[in-house]
This record gives C-alpha cells, sequence and structure tokens, in this order.
C-alpha cells in the first residue's frame, strides 16, 4: 500500500503540537509544589475540565482506533461498548460512588481500599494496577509504532523512543498537572480529526438516507438481533450484553479504573468530581457516533465493488483497525492529513501520560509511602514520583519491544484488564454497601476472582475449554466468551467475601463513617440551583441513553 | 496560597491558541492547494475541506482565547 504523504503544512502542524506539550511540562513545573499538585493536579479543576479530562483518559488510540474496527465488523452493534457498556456505569459513579471516593484522606482507589479494609487488600490492588498499567501503556506504545510505520513509513524504533521521551518528559516534569493539560489540548485534536470523518463519508456515500441503505439488517440494529448470538454479527446474545458488558466490564471499567478516576480526584470540590463521568458520558455518546459512524462509513465502502475501498490484510487476515487511517487517507487533503496524523499520535500520547500518571501515584502512595516509607515528605513523594515515571516509561519500551515479538498480545488487552477490574469491583461495591464485609473477606474474595478469571482465560486460551463452557447462552464467539469471564470473575470474588467476612473479624462501624453508604449521613445539596445538580445531568444523559437505545433497536 | 497559583491562565486559554494555530495552517494548506495538485488521491468531498474546517477551527480558537485570556485565581 502507499504510505500517507504529509506535506509540510501537515509537519508543521505535528511539529507545533509536540512543541506546545513540551513547552506545557516546564510552563507548569513551577505550579506543581506539594505532591498533591503533582499527583492530583493541585485539586482545583473545574467540573468541565475534570469531565474533558476523565473523557480524554479514555480516547487513547486502543479505544478510538480499535472501535472505529469494531465498526467495520460489527456495525452498529459496536455502540453497545458507547451505550449499555459505558453509560450506566459512568453515571453510577457520578451519582452514587464519587462521594465515598473523593476525600482528603483517599488518593486513590487502592487508598479507598485501605480506609474501607487494610492495608493488604490495598497493596494487593495496587500492585497489579501497577503491573497492568505498564503493560497497558506497552502495548499501546507498540500500537502506536505499528500504526505510524504502516501508514507513513517512520522508523519503528523512533516512533518507540520519541513518544515515549516525549510523554517521560512532561509527566516527569509536572505529573498529572501536564497530562490533565495535555489531555485537554489533545481531546480538541482527535474531535477536529475525527469529527470530519464519518460526515464525509456520509456525504460521499450520498447522504444519511442512502449510506447506510444498502447494509444488511444485523449490521444497523443493536436489540433486535440480540435475541441468539446466531443473528448479530458479534456472537453475542443479550444476556452477556447486559450482565457481562454492562455490568461487570463497564463496572469494572468506568468505577475502579484509577486511570481514569485520577481525573475526577483533580476536580476542586466533590460536586465538580461527580459531575466530571457525568460531563463525560455526554462526550462517550458523542463519541460512539463518530467512531462507530467511521467504521460503518468503511463497512458500506467494503460492501460497494465500484468504491475501491480495501482493508489492510495481514496473512490473509483483515486488519479491521486500519480502518480509520485508510479513511483518512480517502477524505483528507493536506493540512487535514496533519491534523489527523497528530490527532493519532495525540491518542497514542494522552493513553500512555494517563497510563503513567495513574501508575506513579498508585505507586508513590500505595506502595511506596505505605509499605517502604510511611514517614515521607511531600518533597521526597514528588521525587519517587517522578523516578517511578522514567522506571514506567521505560517498562513500557520493554513491553512495547516483548509485545513486538507477539503481535497477539494486544487480542489479550481486554483480558488483561478483566483479571484485574472485575475483582476489584466486587469488593468495592460490597465494601460501599454492605457494612460487615471483613478485611480478610475482601483480600481473599479479590485474590481467588483475579485467579479464576486468569485461569478461565489460560483454560480457553490453550483449547482445554471451549467458548460455550464459560457461557451458558451457549453458540457465542470468544467476545462473548470475555464478558461473561469477567462476570463469573465478579460473582466469585463476591461470594467469596462474603463467606470469609461471615467468619472473619469486622471493622469497628465508627471507623466506616464516609466510606459505607448505610453509615454515612446523606448530603443534601439544597442552596444549589437545577442545572449544577449531579442528579439533574445523569438523567438528561439517561434520557438520550434511552432514546438512542430505541432509535437503533 | 502562592503567587504563581494566581497568576496561572486557564486552560482553555492554550486551547485556544493551539487550535487558532492548527486552523491557520490548514487554512494555508487549503489556499495553496487551491493552485497547486495533491499529491495523493482524494475523494472530490475531501478535496477543499481544508478550507472550511481550517476557519471553523480558526473561529473556535479565536473566541476560546479570547474570553479566557484573564489569568485565574487557584
Amino acid at each position: 500500500m502507499h504510505t500517507i504523504s504529509m506535506t509540510l503544512f501537515d509537519w508543521a502542524i505535528l511539529a507545533v503540537y509536540l512543541g506546545f506539550v513540551i513547552w506545557i511540562g516546564f510552563y507548569l513545573k513551577k505550579y506543581a509544589k506539594t505532591d498533591e499538585d503533582y499527583f492530583l493536579a493541585g485539586r482545583r479543576n473545574s467540573s468541565m475540565i475534570a469531565g474533558v479530562a476523565f473523557m480524554s483518559a479514555n480516547m487513547g488510540a486502543l479505544e478510538v482506533v480499535g472501535y472505529a474496527g469494531q465498526g467495520v465488523e460489527y456495525g452498529l452493534y459496536a455502540m453497545h461498548f458507547y451505550l449499555i457498556g459505558a453509560i450506566p456505569a459512568m453515571l453510577f459513579l457520578g451519582v452514587v460512588m464519587m462521594p465515598f471516593y473523593y476525600s482528603g484522606k483517599i488518593k486513590s482507589i487502592p487508598g479507598y481500599l485501605k480506609e474501607r479494609y487494610d492495608e493488604k487488600t490495598r497493596v494487593l490492588n495496587a500492585v497489579t494496577f501497577s503491573i497492568m498499567m505498564v503493560l497497558v501503556s506497552g502495548i499501546a506504545l507498540y500500537a502506536l509504532a505499528l500504526v505510524l510505520r504502516t501508514f507513513l513509513g517512520w522508523n519503528w524504533d523512533m516512533c518507540i523512543w520519541l513518544s515515549a521521551a516525549l510523554v517521560a518528559l512532561y509527566v516527569t516534569l509536572s505529573g498529572l498537572m501536564s497530562a490533565i493539560f495535555t489531555e485537554v489540548i489533545q481531546f480538541f485534536l482527535i474531535w477536529a480529526a475525527i469529527l470530519l470523518l464519518p460526515i464525509l463519508g456520509i456525504v460521499d456515500l450520498g447522504g444519511p438516507a442512502k449510506a447506510f441503505a444498502d447494509l444488511p439488517h444485523m449490521y444497523t440494529s443493536i436489540w433486535s438481533t440480540s435475541a441468539s448470538a446466531a443473528s448479530n454479527p458479534m456472537m453475542v446474545s443479550w444476556p452477556a450484553l447486559v450482565f457481562g458488558l454492562g455490568f461487570a466490564i463497564s463496572f469494572g471499567y468506568w468505577t475502579t479504573d484509577f486511570l481514569i478516576i485520577q481525573r475526577a480526584f483533580s476536580a476542586k470540590d466533590v460536586r465538580s468530581a461527580r459531575m466530571a463521568p457525568i460531563i463525560g458520558s455526554y462526550f462517550k455518546i458523542l463519541l460512539g457516533l463518530v467512531v462507530v459512524g467511521a467504521g460503518m462509513v468503511g463497512l458500506a465502502l467494503l460492501k460497494d465493488p465500484n468504491s475501491g475501498f480495501t482493508l489492510l490484510r495481514d496473512g490473509g487476515k483483515i486488519k479491521y483497525d486500519s480502518v480509520m487511517p485508510l479513511l483518512m487517507m480517502r477524505y483528507f487533503p493536506p493540512g487535514l492529513v496533519g491534523i489527523g496524523v497528530t490527532a493519532l499520535v495525540a491518542m497514542f500520547m494522552a493513553g500512555q501520560a494517563g497510563n503513567m500518571s495513574a501508575f506513579n501515584t498508585v505507586w508513590t502512595y500505595d506502595i511506596y509511602q505505605s509499605v517502604i516509607n510511611k514517614k515521607a515528605s511531600s518533597q521526597r513523594l514528588i521525587w519517587v514520583g517522578r523516578i517511578a515515571t522514567i522506571i514506567g516509561i521505560l517498562l513500557s519500551i520493554a513491553g512495547a519491544y516483548w509485545a513486538k515479538s507477539m503481535p497477539t498480545i494486544i487480542d489479550y488487552l481486554q483480558a488483561i484488564a478483566s483479571w484485574i477490574l472485575a475483582p476489584a469491583v466486587a469488593i468495592i461495591l460490597l465494601g460501599m454497601f454492605v457494612k460487615w464485609i471483613s478485611p480478610n473477606g475482601a483480600f481473599w474474595g479479590m485474590l481467588v476472582g483475579m485467579l479464576v478469571s486468569f485461569s478461565l482465560f489460560m483454560a480457553l486460551q490453550l483449547g482445554w475449554i471451549s467458548a460455550g463452557a464459560v457461557s451458558p447462552s451457549g453458540g457465542e464467539g470468544m467476545m462473548a466468551a470475555n464478558f461473561w469471564r469477567a462476570l463469573w470473575a465478579w460473582l466469585i470474588s463476591t461470594v467469596v467475601a462474603i463467606v470469609i467476612s461471615a467468619f472473619t473479624k469486622k471493622r469497628p462501624q465508627e471507623e466506616l463513617v464516609g466510606l459505607v453508604r448505610s453509615l454515612t449521613p446523606k448530603t443534601v445539596m439544597e442552596n444549589i440551583s437545577l442545572y449544577k445538580k449531579p442528579a439533574f445531568w445523569a438523567s438528561v444523559t439517561l434520557v438520550i441513553f434511552v432514546i438512542l437505545n430505541i432509535l437503533f433497536w | 496560597m502562592n503567587n504563581d497559583k494566581e497568576q496561572m491562565k486557564p486552560i482553555w486559554y492554550f486551547v485556544g491558541w493551539i487550535l487558532l494555530i492548527i486552523g491557520f495552517l490548514v487554512l494555508c494548506a487549503g489556499i495553496y492547494y487551491l493552485f497547486m495538485p495533491i499529491h495523493h488521491v482524494v475523494r472530490p468531498v475531501g478535496k477543499h475541506a481544508n478550507l472550511w474546517w481550517g476557519i471553523i477551527l480558526m473561529l473556535a480558537g479565536a473566541i476560546l482565547a479570547h474570553f479566557n485570556k484573564k489569568p485565574i485565581e487557584s
């Protein structure tokens, strides 16, 4: 294939962006004076900044480019990742959970586990989360190099080292503060590039009424083909969507993944923190329409023999992820190519900076300060955070080369998250809503859940069991197996935690005020107007969510 | 509270400037390639999208930068 040819204007756009992210690291360094400045951006962001950063942390290339690929493969059915697979959990986080997370004492999700349970549960979550961050970051770095080499013909090693060095520079200098600043910038750049793709594509295909008219029904509906796995392209039936994706995976990701929740923690008060995921939910819906829309433009072009549009192939296997860069090549003239390439680079850097700022916070607060040096000063913590960032980046570079030697590792990305996050959500939800869950119950519940999820994954990979063995509906594909595996991990963690809690020592109730719902006095926001209330904006999202589900039924 | 924090510019100010500069470059590309051949094949629908998209980005950037130029107090 031909690579994208970049003109002087395109290079200038990329240079402006890269120059800015380097400058911002130096500009903000003087404001990062305390550990709270460095790890929580000083807790002074408005709800809009926290909300945009919250969403931007979810707009890494693996999410955007990857889900456009899902749009080609599964058509409109891929909207489930943006609707049932995101919105209920985001709203639940904002309306119900955030008041328990957001407090002066808690600086991370493992920090909540320490306050609610004990030190060992915190360290277990912190260590597994740190490993996940480094692995995900390494795989993202590999994917960046792959995209830039394939579409721009750039040198592999240069892509990996340059991107990693830039992220290391600005995250090391001013931590979450610069990560959030650049994420907000990246957010706008990404929209500036991807918003045009479905618009130009749909106009090219003859307008909204004609563009997808020739696609089979299974590619243009989201629920009417979900009764049986055989009727839809994803081979996933509604129970797997609702309970697996909509609950275990979605709640695991949106309500316990510190990478995104850290952005809400940077808000100036609890109302702003609650608004962050709710504001993010609007962008999530819009992102779904744009990304899946772009994927469906690719699908419609593939079905049209006269379009001349084909996706890349690797050993006979179609590379669905190639759709977004290929659409950019098809529709973008000079200048827009520069924005497209800059957006691709920005997506990867946003994802990696997110991983690294979450990693350095969890490492510093939940491992270093918790286990190694309990009396560390604020300056010492910033220094440890900077060292952790550099080590984390070096480990992710090693991870990128490891992924290069094992390309299928990318397929495991979702699996890595479900090993860790599904058991975590079980323990956190129990902790917030059941006052008698004990520290030992939580620790063993989380550990057993992780081991079971990992064992099921390995058994599936090694062919010891079939995908149908973990799926009660039967006849479902690997995607459904992922959803069900996460649900089983959640269920097993919950059961183990409840059983062990029945026989082990509980925390005194007076220590759990502010951490457990039934022991916490309800705060009523009386003196604020309706449009400032999180519940009001969550209700509006919910109405849009219902309308879209009916519209796409 | 230290003085530096009081002088910090809002994030939207920087977003505005980035959009303004990038929009300007996109618009320049649009004008330049009105008269020069484009190196790669672009579908007709997108051929001059850089002209109007560059203007939209510049306008959005100018509005954001203008209304957020006042430093914020932390």
